[in-house]
């Protein structure tokens, strides 16, 4: 039977070819800018480490005066040097890391190429195992490193192509800002998107290149970048390199692997603030926040607003497209009130011509969705041709792949029903005696 | 022309009307909400800017030794001063629109950084010749003199220790509402303030850090002698030259400084490279409009087209009756104003409460009223010129297809 409603749907569609290309074009069209926009809207919103971001948590605390600089009750988005170090001393976590961004020279040792600047990342020993960063070689430095201030780096793999043309360089030898440092990891390609655990340089498409011991850094006044928000009158702290005790510049995260550790290390941060006020480096209450990855993209509003309104625009217009085709299509099934009205008369029931009429608006669908397939395709080309910087992580994946199949034939199935349903509400004997 | 029969028609017709109606709608209420977004990035890109865009380029220079930089700095501008065709150069920390900010909280009076809700401001450092060469312009008051220049110097916090800085006429306005700020303290910190000598038309910051459209003009310019944060050079030439003084310029400082990271452009590019996700959204919402309107319109031809093949025993019986071809043309022009009309009446609606919620959820601005009546005539039109085909076709139904049966 299914066959049979497939041929006389073709057969109808074929007989009014302007029509059947009107309401293609339009479920296309529609499918094609709303699969496009939900396709960047689910690449940004997407977890970053997928399997791991519900363990990780950042703490806040408020380490600031009582100035009214800052209204309302959230406390900074980084943390001092002070209170950095001592969470991290605390240990009170599985495992911890103070980290904050940079960016370096390189100065390769054949002359054959000039010296470069990447991108940097100043952390302790944790970082590694915390994020579970893959290695190609070696591995990360160990945490009893970190206050030894061992010259020890971790590279990345486009670095080590390179340098070193992807050859195992642990143990070699690196040159960063005039100093010597021994390889002892490079890691796989691993680009976390959004950059979740430091913001402020970049929410898509920034990698760091290297990765040093935060102590040894510091200690060798490298460049910082990112941000830092100081209060009071924010003079320099380290040798005027760096922001001052007044600032905060660091991130810190921690793995927490039940409800109990969380509740723990957050009763842990309010007495950490209650001490520290009792010390008098405090003056505000307590005022702590411990989110996870996911609370912590959602709080920073990661996601471009202009994404998110492009894809409620694009819906819009699917919609303007979908009335459309539930016009057209009545027009077309109307228009056969006749050729209905016989086939009702010959014993066709009226489920029947429902069925038919409803595999007719399912080949327009189907072909309208495989049309805004296409378009949904261009469209992600276009949008990686854009200069924003997640534009090239546009890419339709397998699961975006089906949303857009069953949003096109579901689409066109919701069009066709009202049509459909209105169609075989004719009266046979009229229909054939106005013939 | 006596409108009752048209409605009578349509009562027969409710479910395509309806959906007329309903498409309308729709593409009222999304083409008055993209096209005020569109005004308004459009808007956004054309906020003046009160520097010599057209003929500056800026260079900036990385890796040097920060201890060297009084020596590096001056070296420098000499030499970029040497290229032919160059009228202007001064060092600066920050660049307009280069997406690279330095920012203060800058409060009226000692004390009250810790009461109010003071402005975030763009922050400008600059050495001598800085006015020239951003081509600056001055409304009331002065530029610095060469001792202010000299007088500061970058102790250990971010403040220089002068005593004097420029405001843009927004900021003036914004910290000094009513009043002259010539001669008022601009205090950034506890410990330091500066004497407003001069207000400059408004320049826009690197960044948006301030509290919205206002707060893009919020900067205040100080003096500095050579440091190590003036490390981008501000070189103003005739829009021309600019491309070989750029060149040129990049290739002296190179060879001044071997080992350092040098990179260029010219000034249109940086803002350019700024405004470049605002024109691709602005190109988006255009597309999406024009599409919306192209399938409205056809899907008006092709549902008035069924009408017209359903009606043409009726329409035939109006001519042989003495109907003109004028009144059947009417008869489906009023049809498509009246609903359209009722289509526009809904859409008006909707796009006043899309607007609404899009300002409670994403800091968009209220749509002006006349947004709402430009897209109801847009949609009018929009379908009178939809109509045309399908109301000729009718009229030329000959009254002879009354007399045929069927």
């Amino acid at each position: 039977m299914f066959a049979y409603y497939l041929d006389l749907a073709l057969r109808s569609l074929k007989r009014n070819k302007a029509l059947t290309a009107l309401m293609v074009l339009a479920i296309a069209l529609g499918i094609g800018a709303s699969m496009t926009t939900l396709t960047v809207l689910h690449v940004l919103s997407g977890d970053p480490l997928p399997g791991r971001s519900g363990t990780l948590y950042y703490p806040q605390i408020d380490p600031r005066d009582n100035s009214g600089l800052f209204p309302g009750k959230e406390p900074p988005e980084q943390l001092t040097l002070t209170d950095g170090q001592n969470l991290l001393r605390a240990g009170r976590a599985d495992h911890q890391a103070l980290m904050t961004g940079g960016s370096v020279p390189i100065q390769p040792d054949s002359s054959s190429l000039d010296p470069f600047y990447v991108e940097a990342r100043y952390t302790t020993a944790d970082f590694f195992p915390m994020f579970g960063t893959p290695f190609l070689y070696g591995q990360g430095w160990a945490a009893a490193d970190d206050e030894a201030r061992v010259r020890d780096v971790v590279i990345n793999s486009e670095l080590n192509q390179r340098l070193f043309a992807g050859a195992d360089s642990v143990g070699r030898t690196l040159r960063v800002a005039n100093t010597a440092f021994r390889i002892v990891g490079v890691l796989d390609n691993w680009e976390p998107s959004p950059h979740f655990y430091d913001l402020n340089t970049g929410s898509y498409g920034y990698t760091e290149q290297v990765f040093l011991p935060l102590q040894t850094a510091l200690g060798l006044h490298m460049d910082h970048n990112g941000s830092s928000d100081c209060w009071g009158n924010g003079a320099g702290g380290i040798g005027g390199t760096y922001p001052s005790e007044e600032c905060v510049w660091l991130q810190f995260w921690v793995r927490l692997d039940s409800p109990a550790q969380v509740a723990a290390y957050r009763e842990f941060l309010v007495r950490y603030s209650q001490q520290q006020k009792s010390l008098g480096r405090f003056v505000k209450a307590p005022n702590v926040r411990l989110r996870d990855v996911r609370q912590w993209l959602a709080y920073e509003r990661v996601v471009p607003n202009d994404v998110r309104l492009q894809t409620g625009l694009a819906f819009g217009f699917l919609l303007v497209c979908l009335v459309n085709t539930v016009g057209l299509m009545l027009a077309k099934f109307l228009r056969r009130a006749s050729e209905l009205g016989i086939r009702r008369a010959l014993g066709a029931s009226k489920r029947a011509l429902f069925t038919q009429l409803l595999v007719e608006s399912g080949v327009v669908g189907l072909v309208g969705g495989a049309g805004g397939l296409l378009l949904a395709l261009l469209g992600l080309w276009l949008v990686r041709h854009r200069p924003s910087d997640y534009a090239p992580l546009a890419h339709l994946d397998p699961t975006m792949l089906l949303v857009t199949f069953l949003l096109a034939v579901g689409a066109s199935l919701l069009a066709g029903l009202l049509p459909a349903w209105r169609a075989c509400q004719i009266t046979p004997a009229l229909q054939l005696k106005s013939n | 022309m006596d409108i009752r029969p048209i409605f009578a028609a349509l009562r027969k017709h409710r479910i395509p009307a309806g959906l007329i109606v309903l498409e309308i709608a729709l593409a009222c209420a999304v083409l008055c909400n993209a096209v005020f977004m569109i005004g308004q990035r459009i808007g956004e890109m054309h906020v003046p800017n009160a520097i010599d865009e057209a003929g500056i380029v800026d260079i900036t220079v990385q890796g040097t030794d920060p201890k060297l930089a009084a020596a590096d700095v001056p070296r420098n501008l000499a030499a970029l001063r040497e290229i032919p065709g160059v009228t202007a150069v001064a060092a600066v920390n920050i660049v307009p629109l280069s997406q690279s900010g330095w920012n203060s909280n800058v409060a009226t009076g000692p004390g009250e950084l810790l009461k109010k809700n003071t402005p975030n401001v763009a922050q400008y450092l600059f050495s001598r010749g800085g006015p020239e060469a951003l081509g600056m312009r001055l409304l009331r008051g002065r530029f610095f003199d060469d001792a202010e220049y000299a007088d500061s110097q970058l102790g250990v916090s971010y403040l220089p220790g002068g005593h004097v800085a420029l405001v843009t006429q927004s900021l003036a306005e914004r910290l000094w509402p009513g009043q002259s700020a010539l001669g008022k303290q601009a205090w950034i910190g506890d410990d330091n303030h500066y004497t407003v000598v001069g207000v400059v038309a408004d320049i826009l910051r690197p960044d948006r850090n301030g509290e919205g459209a206002a707060g893009f003009h919020w900067a205040i310019f100080l003096p500095l002698s050579p440091a190590s944060v003036l490390n981008t050079y501000i070189v103003r030439s005739n829009p021309g030259d600019r491309g070989r003084v750029l060149r040129d310029g990049i290739r002296k400082l190179e060879a001044l400084s071997p080992n350092a990271v040098v990179k260029g452009q010219t000034f249109t590019e940086v803002r350019d490279k700024f405004f470049a996700d605002t024109r691709s959204m602005v190109g988006m919402l255009a597309l999406v409009c024009v599409v919306m309107l192209a399938v409205t319109a056809f899907g008006i031809v092709g549902l008035t087209s069924f009408w017209v093949g359903q009606r043409r025993r009726q329409i035939g019986i109006r001519r042989a009756l003495g109907a003109t071809r004028g009144h059947i043309m009417r008869y489906f022009q009023t049809e498509n104003f009246l609903l359209t009309a009722a289509g526009v009446l809904l859409g008006m609606a909707l796009a006043f409460g899309i607007n609404v919620y899009l300002m409670q959820h994403y800091e968009l601005q209220r749509m002006p009223m006349y947004y709402l009546p430009a897209g109801a005539i847009a949609l009018w039109l929009l379908g009178q010129l939809a109509v045309i085909g399908p109301a000729r076709r009718a009229a030329a139904v000959p009254p002879v297809v009354a007399t045929r049966s069927g």
